[in-house]
């Protein structure tokens, strides 16, 4: 057991990942068509959860809003999905709502690179705008934090009451082609899946990359210290609405590839408690770290489909548990959980040796 | 630092143990999903050989804001298909249901119709209330070629080869009691519903066959859902002065609503309202005293006088306590169990292009009556009934349609209707 603890930790970390990404991208040789997508569902969450950790782990900036950002990606792909499948006719909805053709919005969708550009674009305006008005204004912490609830209820009211425009509550549904190709196919799904998977690979790198970077560093000072940074001379305001709207898009980027799996986007997925989920899977994965939030992500839509499908009357206590639990005796999360206990094995061996050299030191002394 | 350690590390076991618990729970799901549900099938202890069960699927809200409505829908279905085993089963093989939580969200409708169907097989699948959910689900059943049967009224204009649909469709339920209304001389009419599509579809249809047959849309409001504020729309009401309110609300907004409405001294002599989203369980939520003299269309009531309902209504109150009501949307979940059992018998096969195929034209003695499937849309045929909210909370017919009305999801054969289906 020697050399494991001779390697490097970077290695260490380089032989996690490269794991984690085999078990990833191989994942469709042994799940079954049900546990795949819900595996590639849980990695679209992970990629919003990735962007939730940037901003509030990171920055100190809790957003209760991300449902928003999540959803203007979603409803940019389903929109195009509707036009691809309706052929040349209008989506069936906008018929019973009295529409005769197609608003001119809808029509640039019908490019799945447009559609794929606004998905990213659409999130990262709203929150450059949103981050605009309130960062440069200072209005930080628990303001903010009620703004972007704000938000949520103006665009959900807005998406509800344009049923013409939108769908109304009943959502974007009933896709079939992307590309020509059926979605519905075992191929289509396989490459759906491998897209979101190398999606949340990209996203973690990017991350990763930010936080590792000067930028990441500004960002943490921010959240120690916002006015010391600002006597440093760095303006916390332009930062705070970088890692927003980047934080935005990824969950656009999200929102996107969970449209391509679960073939649905409505209104109630951007509402307010969906958007406090999101938050939920980053602070049981653990704040502040990157993995955390893929690991909350995972494990926290895995265990939801699991326990409803295993006690349907009464798995929201189950559920309610785990989050008190986690709140009370795990404020680090998952990953905080699990550095706790490496540090006390690393503690105790220091101990060990410690007393063995003392040891050694008095025979020594004796001979 | 040791103390703090065993207190964490219990929490991380508990944490665990919970997780665990749920994945494990999975592999022995379809024995222990069904006892935790008080599925009739547990009975059979375990012994879950697949070569005398029959899988069928479960898919309501059974958490979140339509819980209250969907478990009564999930009750009725199991105890239809508990009145099945009884008798012996489907082709002679028991049903077991498989209940899975739709949690009020739609994406998990389809995650959970995507599970029953390819990871338990099941038969076919009963469930769904909101048009949301089961256009959330349609995808997943037209995909994997399921079965899905659809027990509550809605707004119509669809129709999927795997999709039947038990509850009413518009000329089954809104058309008929807009031309209830116009005979009764109210023509003018206040339209107020819930923001959502089933309201705002509906009332398009209203509107368009008020002005062709002489009615007058005075106004047409729409409240977010559990809006509970109705000072506004009340005074508003009063300006408009219309003959008759259209009401389309939704859940909590209709407590509000009502009473309001007393408190501003309304009563239904003075302001008659007509409601389609109320049935006997929501009449007991809301309180009786608020709803005296108002009007609900439906195709089923409580009382409705079938000697099918008397047994209905008798086995129900035994299984489920004296106090629980029946209503429309849980007769046509009783119904649908019953359907797929006579086109599974039929067809004498468990595969769903032989039970769609046989499905077609079967007829049951159901407690709203008669009914038929209509093999083109596979709605079913259904009586219009329209009746009058008593003190007792029971709801008294006052209109029939007088036999069964062929389903017309599209409205197709309705001058009036050209183009809103286009």
């Amino acid at each position: 057991m020697q050399w494991m603890s001779r390697l490097p930790r970077r290695a260490w970390l380089l032989i996690g990942y490269a794991a984690a990404a085999a078990a990833l991208f191989s994942a469709p040789l042994y799940l079954n068509d049900f546990r795949l997508n819900l595996l590639a569902k849980c990695l679209a969450f992970a990629i919003v959860a990735l962007g939730l950790d940037l901003l509030w782990g990171y920055t100190g900036i809790l957003s209760l809003g991300h449902g928003v950002f999540f959803g203007l990606g979603a409803y940019a792909m389903a929109m195009h999905l509707k036009l691809a499948a309706g052929g040349s006719r209008i989506p069936d909805f906008m018929g019973w709502m009295g529409l005769t053709k197609l608003p001119w919005f809808w029509e640039p969708f019908k490019s799945f690179a447009f559609a794929a550009a606004m998905g990213l674009i659409l999130p990262s305006a709203l929150a450059l705008l949103l981050g605009f008005f309130t960062f440069r204004n200072r209005i930080r912490g628990v303001y903010f934090t009620i703004l972007t609830q704000a938000l949520v209820i103006i665009t959900v009211t807005l998406f509800v009451g344009q049923q013409a425009y939108t769908g109304g509550t009943n959502g974007l549904t009933g896709y079939t082609k992307l590309f020509g190709y059926s979605l519905t196919s075992g191929t289509a799904k396989t490459m759906a899946y491998l897209a979101t998977a190398a999606a949340l690979l990209a996203a973690f790198a990017v991350c990763r990359h930010l936080v590792n970077s000067r930028f990441g560093k500004v960002l943490r000072a921010i959240r120690d210290g916002e006015n010391r940074t600002r006597f440093l001379g760095y303006d916390p305001a332009y930062y705070q609405m970088a890692v927003f709207a980047v934080s935005a898009g990824l969950a656009g980027l999200a929102g996107m590839l969970f449209v391509l799996h679960v073939g649905i986007i409505s209104p109630t997925m951007m509402a307010i408690v969906p958007s406090i989920e999101l938050v939920l899977l980053v602070a049981i994965g653990g704040r502040g770290t990157l993995i955390g939030a893929v690991i909350g992500a995972i494990l926290l839509t895995q265990a939801k489909s699991q326990l409803s499908a295993s006690y349907p009357d009464f798995w929201l206590f189950l559920l309610g548990a785990l989050f008190i639990v986690v709140t009370v005796f795990m404020p680090g999360g998952i990953v905080g959980l699990i550095r706790q206990a490496r540090q006390a094995i690393l503690r105790r061996r220091s101990e060990n040796e410690i007393t063995l050299d003392s040891i050694v030191s008095k025979s020594n002394g004796v001979v | 630092m040791r103390k703090v350690g065993w207190l964490k590390g219990f929490a991380m076991v508990l944490a665990a143990s919970l997780v665990l618990a749920g994945c494990g729970g999975d592999k022995n799901n379809e024995a222990g999903g069904a006892s935790a549900t008080g599925s009739p099938s547990a009975s059979a202890s375990g012994a879950a050989a697949s070569g005398d069960k029959i899988k069928v699927g479960i898919l309501h809200s059974l958490s979140g804001t339509m819980s209250i409505s969907e478990v009564t829908v999930k009750n009725s279905e199991l105890m239809a298909i508990k009145e099945i085993n009884a008798k012996g089963g489907v082709l002679g093989k028991q049903i077991e249901a498989v209940v899975e939580d739709g949690a009020s969200d739609w994406p998990t409708f389809a995650e959970k119709a995507r599970k029953l169907l390819s990871e338990d097989k099941v038969a076919t699948v009963f469930g769904g209330w909101t048009s949301a959910s089961r256009k959330a689900m349609l995808p997943v059943f037209e995909e994997l070629n399921g079965l899905l049967w659809y027990p509550v009224q809605y707004e119509g204009m669809e129709s999927s080869p795997n999709i039947f649909y038990t509850g009413a469709t518009t000329n089954q339920q809104i058309v008929p009691s807009i031309d209830f209304l116009l005979e009764q001389g109210k023509k003018k009419v206040f339209l107020l519903g819930s923001d959502y599509v089933f309201p705002r579809t509906a009332n398009k249809i209203i509107k368009a066959q008020l002005a062709a047959n002489g009615g007058e849309t005075v106004a047409e409001e729409y409240t977010p859902l559990g809006h509970t504020d109705y000072t506004t729309i009340i005074a508003k009401i009063k300006e408009a002065n219309p003959d008759v309110v259209y009401n389309t609300l939704n859940g909590d907004s209709n407590v509000a609503f009502f009473k309001q409405l007393k408190d501003a001294g309304i009563t239904s002599a003075d302001l008659m309202t007509v409601s389609v989203s109320i049935a006997e369980e929501e009449v007991k939520g809301i309180g009786a005293e608020y709803l005296t003299g108002h009007l609900v269309a439906w195709d089923y009531f409580q009382t409705t006088d079938t000697p099918e309902n008397k047994v209905f209504v008798e086995s129900f109150k035994k299984e489920y306590g004296e106090d629980s009501v029946t209503s429309d949307p849980m007769e046509a979940g009783y119904v649908a169990v019953y359907l797929w059992a006579a086109a599974v018998e039929k067809a004498g096969s468990f595969e769903v292009d032989k039970v769609k195929e046989a499905a077609k034209g079967i007829e049951f003695n159901a407690p709203e009556g008669k009914v038929t499937i209509d093999g083109d849309n596979q709605h079913i045929y259904k009586t219009v009934r329209i009746g009058e909210i008593k003190e007792d909370g029971q709801i008294v017919e006052l209109w029939n349609s007088g036999g069964p009305v062929k389903p017309d999801p599209y409205l197709t054969t309705y001058e009036w209707a050209k183009g809103l289906s286009e």
